[in-house]
């Protein structure tokens, strides 16, 4: 298999400035979302994702320059998420450079907004992001608000629809590991796998080497989003790559 | 200066931004005289085949690209830009391309279930010469693909590159001064830059 498996940090970003992200000393200015980009970049981060983590109205206005600004200096893809409800939020975000628009909450208020959105912009920048929590084994609901509501949907139902609909990934988040560094929710990403026929991002509960391994090679996600391993310097993208290559795991090395 | 075809479809702005970023200014048009005028042509394209070269013809933009290719000016179709050299593209439905390059675009069919459609993420290319579009690239060099279509039947000759998804498929191709990318130089990194770099200096070497 020649094709890579992805890295695919995470930096939440409110009112312009980045509030979970890196903290290093070589940073001049460590809430400034574009030196955090160009550090992801130059470490060879395969993608970007900008959470949008306030995502009020009046601040969309913001993160479209934040967006405009990393796009026209960082040339790897950008996805953006948080509170774009409607097809003129995506069409705005796309405009100001980003790749792929990440739909949560919006989505499962509106599931015709995967549809349009795939329709107008195409499959490829469709990304469903869904927030899940286990029930029992094999049987996953969704919630919204960082977990703490549940919307009575079932999770593998909602990923088939999202992608009956038109995404182009799923970024599936275990808010049961999230912040939590156990690992992944692999059986989660394993059934996805078998389930759905698009790509799988997983999010939630990273915290070492290992258990971005074992969401590749057990969970068989295409992608892992990262957000305190990397931030908090644990590990460096260089070094999660190096470990993941000598477990004979394909990645881009830049 | 790169003139890139903007012919209403998709954001030129990334692959604005990444020639500026490599040193060469840009002038987007969908102005025949611009066109004939260029001495580096970049015809980019996103979505479908079909909305992509109806547009074309609806700027009234077929002719003018293709006298472009003819009179040798170093020209790179990007994605569905190179798709669209090719004579005709199968994707929701059947549409003549440019025919400048003998072939045709279908979808990815893959015996291989595990493999996703759309083929994104980062491949590598496989070099089958060397190329001045590919001048110092390493061997691992990877791009970056989103796309659920690829030419084939197409000219052994006319094939620079290979890359595999579940088969080997043309993902840079090249005769004479045309050549086409399947992947997204500027969303391809370093490699990417590189490829454009080396395009611009296309026109120096001419």
């Amino acid at each position: 298999m020649s094709l890579a498996k992805r890295i695919i940090p995470c930096l939440d970003v409110d009112q312009g400035r980045v509030v979970k992200g890196v903290n290093f000393v070589d940073l001049v200015d460590a809430g400034d979302p574009l030196e955090q980009a160009f550090h992801y970049n130059d470490e060879g981060a395969d993608e970007l994702v900008f959470l949008d983590i306030t995502a009020t109205h009046d601040n969309r206005g913001i993160m479209r320059d934040v967006v405009r600004q990393t796009a026209d200096q960082v040339f790897i893809p950008l996805t953006v998420g948080g509170g774009l409800r409607t097809l003129e939020d995506i069409r705005q975000m796309l405009h100001a450079g980003a790749d792929k628009v990440s739909l949560n909450s919006a989505a499962i208020r509106n599931p015709e907004l995967i549809t349009q959105g795939a329709e107008e912009f195409g499959s490829q920048c469709m990304v469903v992001a869904i927030d899940v929590k286990r029930i029992s084994s094999g049987r996953w609901e969704v919630y919204t608000h960082g977990g703490r509501r549940p919307v009575g949907i079932d999770g593998l139902a909602w990923a088939a629809e999202a992608q009956e609909r038109g995404a182009g990934e799923l970024l599936v988040t275990s808010m049961d590991r999230d912040g939590t560094r156990y690992g992944y929710d692999l059986e989660l990403l394993a059934t996805l796998d078998t389930l759905v026929g698009i790509p799988v991002i997983a999010s939630g509960g990273a915290g070492s080497l290992d258990h971005l391994r074992d969401a590749f090679v057990i969970g068989r996600a295409h992608a892992v989003l990262a957000a305190s391993i990397f931030h908090f310097r644990t590990y460096s993208i260089e070094e999660a790559k190096a470990f993941l290559q000598s477990c004979g795991i394909t990645v881009r090395v830049s | 200066m790169v003139t890139v075809v903007d012919y209403g479809i998709g954001n030129l702005r990334s692959l604005e931004k990444a020639l500026i970023h490599v040193g060469s200014p840009v002038l987007r048009t969908d102005l025949a005289e611009d066109i004939a005028a260029a001495d580096l042509l970049i015809l980019p394209g996103v979505g479908a085949f079909g909305a992509c070269i109806q547009a074309i013809r609806q700027h009234n933009l077929e002719q003018p690209i293709r006298d472009a290719a003819q009179r040798g000016v170093p020209f790179l179709g990007v994605c569905v830009g190179m798709q669209m050299l090719f004579e005709t593209g199968l994707e929701r439905g059947t549409f003549p391309g440019l025919g400048l390059l003998p072939g045709r675009v279908v979808p990815f069919e893959l015996a291989d279930r595990r493999l996703k459609i759309p083929h994104m993420g980062w491949n590598l290319i496989t070099p089958r010469y060397d190329s001045a579009l590919l001048k110092g690239l390493s061997d691992d060099a990877r791009c970056y693909f989103v796309h659920s279509f690829h030419p084939t039947s197409i000219r052994e000759a006319d094939i620079l590159a290979t890359t595999n998804y579940g088969y080997d498929f043309p993902s840079i191709v090249a005769r004479a001064n045309v050549f086409g990318v399947q992947f997204h130089p500027e969303k391809s990194h370093r490699v990417g830059l590189r490829i454009l770099s080396n395009f611009v200096a296309l026109r120096a070497d001419s």
